[in-house]
């Protein structure tokens, strides 16, 4: 593949008036891989996605398509990507074909291959048979979302811009969705953003977390659980004091700490235990507290952290972040963040 | 120009496929068939000195005032509440083509609309032969004048429609701006010509000004059969205006 960057965002800001919604965001996204870009409701995900298809301008700094700027050639950048905005909006009073039939010819795609094209479409996301003739407002949520894709598919974009793709639909959906964006996987370049954690873990090759208008953490989830969440973590089930499987783990030189606890009934506890410990792994541990006098281990298990958990980290570390280096903005920015979640 | 064509099409064909347009055209030719009605009646009783072309043509506000704000203010402002607007932003179209298309689509609606108002002279001369053979009812000169009348005026009341549809993401509140807009521009020239008439003191660029933004006063020219250029360029310019904006607002808030 060629070396020139499917996306390059470099310090881009955009504010509404008073408010930031992005700054000095700067990430980029190699051709092929699938991205995905998480953020709290009003983080400024959408914004990025917008200035990068073109729809808006940023304040300062800029984004490059394929190696095309976006304020500089926004009709050439526009070519290259589809996108395919929240909510998905989709005139209900079209059909199916009719629909992507419109959005090619809009799209550039040569008459001549405009049939080809959108049966394809309609093929890759499994429309062709069922939804081919429906009216777009009678149908379902999934087809709905499915429709959106679609358009998004045609006009061979290079980049593909997905603005929550799989809210609002059931898990049987979301499966669908997923495999359907795992098929354009190393064809297309493909950005998406959702709310759905284990979404993106499963779907995406990398991660961007965006808070309050910064990118707090880029990478693959386990390069971020390395970054955000280190050590090992194990789950323990225990009939006995919590306090005594810490005191058991220093006697052997393990310094662990009890991260989140809960109590069954009378002698049993749950534990979550955290530890920087090399030697503390699985076999290891099972072997000590098993000994253990004071207490008796049922379980034991290794805890991988889900992409929630380091999501939560990184927000609370850039919150943290911002309100050290910046006390007196902090309460106001909050505010503005709010305001931003509804435009 | 291609994407202009394309988004023509798709305008002309949603405007075919939705009930909306068939309401109002059956509620414009109904208004319309029945103020003609009335005139034609009216002149059965007392001798007129107007044509009833050009007493039909004077009442031509009547159904612009209703008709102009309901064919425009879906165009954008519906666009844009839905969601739509955005979509057909990241396609290689220019806003221009956007803008304009929303425009033509409903202008040729608009103008089809009124050609369908000539079955009325044309079913009056089937009933009434000796008045059709008079050239009372069919004066080509007085239907070429109040058509090319309508077509021009027409440009300029669908661009404020365009443009008020263009600066909100409401359709109440453009229709009402289109509406407001309209009625200013239809009865506030004429009363800013009451007044020149009424008071001498005006001076007299202001008095040609004023002259110059008086709707009904082209509107009698024309159904006369007199066709002036100034009002070609008042109508033809200030619609481009409209429209040039309805553009910037649209690349500003898209």
């Amino acid at each position: 593949m060629d070396s020139t960057p499917s996306i390059r965002v470099k310090n881009l800001t955009r504010q509404y008036g008073a408010i930031t919604a992005i700054q000095n965001v700067s990430f980029t996204v190699n051709p092929g891989e699938i991205v995905g870009f998480l953020g709290p409701n009003g983080a400024g995900k959408s914004t990025t996605m917008r200035i990068l298809s073109g729809i808006m301008s940023a304040t300062s700094g800029s984004a490059w398509v394929g190696g095309v700027c976006v304020a500089q050639s926004p009709h050439e950048v526009k070519r290259k990507i589809g996108y395919m905005p929240e909510n998905n909006p989709l005139p209900d009073d079209m059909r199916v074909v009719e629909y992507l039939r419109f959005r090619a010819r809009l799209k550039e795609v040569p008459s001549r291959k405009l049939r080809a094209s959108v049966q394809e479409v309609m093929e890759i996301c499994d429309l062709a048979r069922t939804a081919r003739r429906k009216i777009i407002g009678t149908l379902s949520k999934g087809f709905r979302q499915r429709v959106g894709i679609a358009d998004a598919l045609l006009g061979d974009p290079e980049v593909i811009i997905m603005d929550e793709p799989t809210i609002g639909l059931d898990p049987h959906q979301i499966q669908g969705i997923r495999t359907l964006i795992n098929n354009l996987r190393g064809k297309l370049t493909v950005v998406l953003s959702s709310h759905i954690l284990p979404e993106i873990e499963r779907s995406c090759d990398r991660v961007i977390i965006i808070n309050r208008g910064r990118v707090v953490a880029s990478g693959t989830s386990s390069e971020l659980r390395e970054e955000f969440l280190p050590g090992n973590r194990f789950d323990l089930e225990i009939d006995g004091e919590e306090a005594d499987v810490i005191a058991e783990l220093a006697t052997h030189k393990i310094e662990a700490d009890i991260v989140d606890s809960q109590q069954v009934d009378d002698f049993t506890y749950k534990l979550s235990i955290k530890t920087d410990s090399e030697a503390a792994h699985g076999p290891h541990l099972i072997q000590l507290l098993s000994q253990a006098p004071k207490f008796k281990l049922h379980s034991l298990a290794p805890r991988v952290p889900n992409l929630e958990e380091i999501f939560l980290a990184a927000t609370k570390r850039s919150w943290e972040e911002t309100i050290e280096t910046k006390p007196k903005m902090a309460k106001e920015t909050v505010s503005t963040n709010q305001d931003t979640t509804s435009s | 120009m291609r994407h202009y064509l394309i988004l023509l099409k798709h305008e002309l064909r949603m405007l075919l496929i939705s009930p909306p347009t068939y309401i109002a055209s059956v509620l414009f030719l109904m208004l319309m068939g029945f103020l003609y009605w009335a005139i034609i009646r009216g002149m059965v009783n007392a001798p007129a000195d107007l044509l009833p072309s050009v007493q039909f043509f004077s009442v031509f506000w009547i159904p612009v005032f209703f008709v102009v704000p309901l064919l425009t203010m879906r165009s954008i402002a519906g666009e844009r509440s839905l969601g739509t607007l955005d979509t057909l932003m990241t396609t290689p179209t220019s806003r221009v083509a956007v803008v304009l298309s929303k425009f033509s689509g409903a202008y040729i609606f608009y103008m089809l609309l009124w050609l369908a108002t000539l079955c009325f002279p044309l079913i009056a001369s089937k009933l009434y032969p000796h008045a059709a053979t008079s050239g009372s009812l069919l004066d080509p000169a007085s239907l070429i004048g109040s058509y090319t009348f309508l077509a021009l005026s027409g440009l300029l009341f669908i661009a404020i429609g365009i443009f008020a549809s263009s600066v909100t993401r409401s359709q109440l509140v453009a229709g009402m701006l289109s509406f407001t807009t309209l009625f200013v521009v239809i009865v506030g020239g004429q009363q800013l010509g009451n007044i020149a008439n009424n008071s001498v003191e005006l001076v007299a660029w202001l008095d040609s000004t004023v002259n110059y933004l008086q709707i009904f006063e082209h509107l009698d020219d024309f159904s006369r059969g007199i066709i002036d250029t100034r009002p070609f360029f008042y109508y033809t310019s200030t619609a481009a205006l409209l429209l040039g904006l309805s553009t910037l607002v649209i690349e500003a808030k898209a």
